[in-house]
């Protein structure tokens, strides 16, 4: 083994980018919780994490183009550290996505309560399995899961589309309703968002051990072998 | 793209040692093609095949068909082919004694060209090809090659590889022994050879090889594990050797 301390520096890259995943998992993670429990305090908490995000996101730049000037790295290392300046841009977007469901959840908490026909915590359910396991894919280089990820989107774009029908019909038919129907909506169209990044994480961890481009359904056959 | 150079079961030996164990390549015609191993992995040897200087040592060999245009350079006269064939080396070894003008027109006065005009163009152009003319013009035939410095010497050498027209110009490790700005210069000035002439780089250094080489070979231990594009090589190698050698995870 040669280049000891740059092999060092990847793992450091891969702790810093984990502990940034492990924040943005958490903004998530609160934000479901804030809409399920209408909870101020949880909307509260995901704003002020946010400026935190945003600095390890930019730490993990920093230290992912120092790495490129100075190590010149190759291969596998060269993917990965692309990857995970993707991944990093991805989780700073969950990260917003998380802001966004909180301010809808306390425009709801002003207005009354209503039963709207969506299970907004079921779409949640999917989408943090789907963030969970694009983040292991990544910590254990597992091709097979991020393909499961990858799958796994299209249930949750079919429950975001099931979410638009539904809530644009129960605005129609409880037009007093319309503010809390219209803030339901948004939480699932952000929810269908961090499910995207998942998968875009999910896609990046291919590109990095397999090296095959599999956005927009390219490169499947390669990601396989 | 037609191919310049084509490298069949090639083995070379040094004594009893074989050093190379049956080589194929097909080197493309007007590309640079890069070179690369660890130490002692056969590259040195495997272009020194390709001009027949390998055989200059007295206890080497070489078996297998390495073909220029279709001919095999083991059937023809050595002197042709390191006329067909130029080489340039890690060290510059410009003729210490001569004129600049001297070192360039060597070559061509060896093969029996002495009409002065003809001479004196060729120089010329072979300088400009080397991308020295500038520098050297008004000292042609006042100073020695040895006079120049390391990285002018360096192109010298290329403007006398240059002088009798090669078909293929194999440079061992041109620029190890240069500063930044000259092994930069020496890295452009293959980009533009490279249009006119097929180039083989031996290189030690994998950043040199991805910035000048369309095609890389990684050899190790006397094979040539993987002959690729270099974006490939350089990015998504298929071979785990290669991988772990330009990861540096090698050994």
């Amino acid at each position: 083994m040669t280049r000891i301390r740059f092999h060092q520096e990847l793992d450091e890259l891969k702790h810093r980018i984990l502990a940034m995943a492990g924040m943005a998992e958490q903004a998530i993670d609160l934000a479901v919780q804030a809409y399920t429990q209408r909870d101020a305090a949880l909307c509260q908490r995901v704003i002020a994490n946010e400026s935190a995000i945003n600095r390890a996101e930019r730490e993990v730049d920093e230290f992912a183009i120092d790495l490129l000037a100075m190590q010149q790295p190759m291969a596998i290392d060269l993917r990965f550290i692309l990857a995970v300046l993707k991944i990093n841009a991805d989780l700073e977007r969950v990260g917003d996505q998380a802001v966004n469901i909180v301010q809808r959840v306390m425009s709801m908490i002003e207005l009354p309560s209503s039963e709207l026909p969506v299970d907004i915590p079921a779409m949640a359910t999917r989408v943090r399995a789907m963030v969970r396991d694009a983040l292991r894919s990544f910590i254990e280089g597992d091709v097979d899961l991020a393909k499961h990820v990858l799958e796994a989107d299209d249930e949750v774009d079919r429950m975001n589309r099931e979410a638009f029908k539904a809530l644009s019909e129960s605005m129609r038919t409880n037009p007093e309703a319309a503010v809390q129907a219209l803030d339901a909506l948004s939480v699932a169209r952000n929810l269908e968002r961090v499910a995207d990044h998942a998968t875009n994480i999910a896609e990046d961890v291919i590109f990095w051990i397999r090296g095959a481009d599999v956005r927009h359904g390219a490169g499947q056959q390669m990601a396989g072998s | 793209m037609p191919t310049a150079v084509e490298v069949r079961d090639l083995k070379a030996w040094f004594g009893k040692t074989e050093a190379l164990h049956g080589i194929n390549m097909s080197v493309e015609a007007k590309h640079a093609t890069a070179v690369i191993g660890p130490s002692g992995c056969g590259k040195s040897t495997f272009i020194r095949c390709l001009n027949r200087m390998h055989e200059t040592n007295p206890e080497a060999k070489a078996e297998g068909s390495v073909q220029v245009g279709g001919t095999d350079i083991y059937q023809m006269p050595a002197v042709d082919v390191r006329r067909r064939i130029g080489m340039v080396f890690q060290k510059p070894n410009p003729f210490p004694t001569m004129s600049i003008y001297d070192n360039v027109a060597a070559g061509l006065k060896l093969n029996g060209m002495h009409n002065r005009k003809t001479l004196d163009q060729v120089v010329e152009h072979s300088l400009q090809q080397a991308a020295l003319w500038d520098e050297v013009k008004d000292v042609l035939k006042k100073k020695s090659g040895a006079s120049l410095s390391g990285g002018q010497q360096q192109r010298l050498c290329i403007a006398r590889a240059l002088a009798v027209s090669p078909e293929v110009l194999l440079m061992d490790e041109p620029a190890s022994a240069l500063d930044p700005i000259s092994t930069a210069k020496i890295e452009d000035l293959i980009f533009e050879l490279k249009e006119k002439f097929t180039i083989v780089i031996v290189t030690h250094n994998m950043q040199q090889a991805s910035r000048v080489a369309e095609f890389t070979g990684f050899f190790l231990m006397g094979n040539l594990i993987e002959f690729e594009r270099t974006e490939k090589i350089f990015t998504n190698p298929s071979d785990k050797r290669t991988e772990d050698y330009i990861t540096g995870r090698f050994g």
